[in-house]
């Protein structure tokens, strides 16, 4: 009973959130419905009884990737409105949902033409937390290693895409220093 | 109705997957087009997610560790990539990408 409510009313807020996210003309607007949106799907999570799954989310997703779209949307002009592509609104809401159910064919295809069966089966007596440990750190360590290489990679790139001048501060400079700056930048559009 | 099963979740993931492929199709900016990235992400965790937990199966769990670890690595390449844009051009609309040279 209580379960059904939490997911009937879990489902219309996350529904509600990304439905915003998606036709709102606002940047900020959006990045505040999809943060609210991803601490709703990880109640999802907890209604499942996948408990380090929602902690992970809420704190990877609304901790750290909401922050860094936060930090990123400071570089951007987000106060003017977006510009949409305005097509056949049929033809893109028909595609979407052609595909969408697509893909959930493809998952649930197995399931109906065979009995499945676990492949790594809930330990009995383990919590979840427990459970995910046992199984990550044995069966999956090395696509667990490889992700912690690729999350390297990518802050490494982060830092050299992002960082390039990031040492040089307008304020602590003076008139004169400045001048050659935008003198040089203007050299460059000009060349 | 009130027996939640997991084709409730099933059809959910697919309504949230659609939005988010709704939001790929009609966005031109491209921060908005990683907003909708992640709601694409996101829809597919819940499916695995539900798969694992009515299955009794931890793999399920485990790939959306996963897929987690991947959208947090797309994004940080991804922004790194669109600042720089930002600062040679100025604008971060899908239009004005149109020739690989900078």
């Amino acid at each position: 009973m209580f379960e059904a409510v939490a997911f009937y009313l879990f489902a219309f807020l996350t529904i509600t959130m990304f439905y915003i996210t998606v036709t709102t003309a606002q940047a900020l607007y959006a990045l505040s419905a999809l943060a609210a949106g991803m601490i709703f799907i990880s109640a999802f999570f907890f209604i499942l009884g996948a408990d380090f799954l929602g902690a992970v989310q809420i704190i990877v997703y609304t901790g750290a990737v909401m922050a860094l779209y936060a930090f990123g949307m400071m570089f951007f002009d987000t106060t003017r409105e977006v510009k949409e592509k305005n097509g056949n609104k049929y033809i893109v809401v028909g595609l979407s949902v052609l595909a969408a159910v697509m893909i959930v064919a493809i998952f649930s295809a197995p399931i109906i033409s065979t009995n499945m069966q676990a492949f790594y089966p809930m330990i009995e007596g383990a919590g979840n937390t427990q459970m995910v440990g046992m199984v990550l750190f044995t069966k999956y360590l090395v696509p667990f290693e490889v992700a912690a290489i690729m999350l390297l990679v990518a802050m490494v790139a982060g830092i050299v895409l992002a960082g390039k001048k990031m040492d040089l501060s307008l304020t602590l400079l003076n008139a004169e220093e400045i001048q050659e700056i935008e003198d040089e930048k203007n050299k460059k559009v000009l060349s | 109705m009130m027996e939640i099963g997991l084709n409730h979740y099933l059809v959910l993931s697919t309504i949230l997957f659609a939005i988010g492929l709704i939001g790929v199709m009609r966005r031109k900016n491209l921060l908005m087009l990683f907003f909708a990235t992640e709601i694409l992400l996101n829809a597919v965790n819940v499916g695995f997610a539900a798969i694992s937990h009515y299955y009794g199966d931890l793999t399920g769990q485990m790939f959306a560790f996963f897929v987690i670890a991947i959208a947090a690595s797309e994004l940080a390449v991804g922004l790194g990539l669109l600042i720089v844009w930002h600062k040679r051009h100025g604008t971060i609309d899908l239009d004005t990408m149109s020739s690989m040279r900078g």
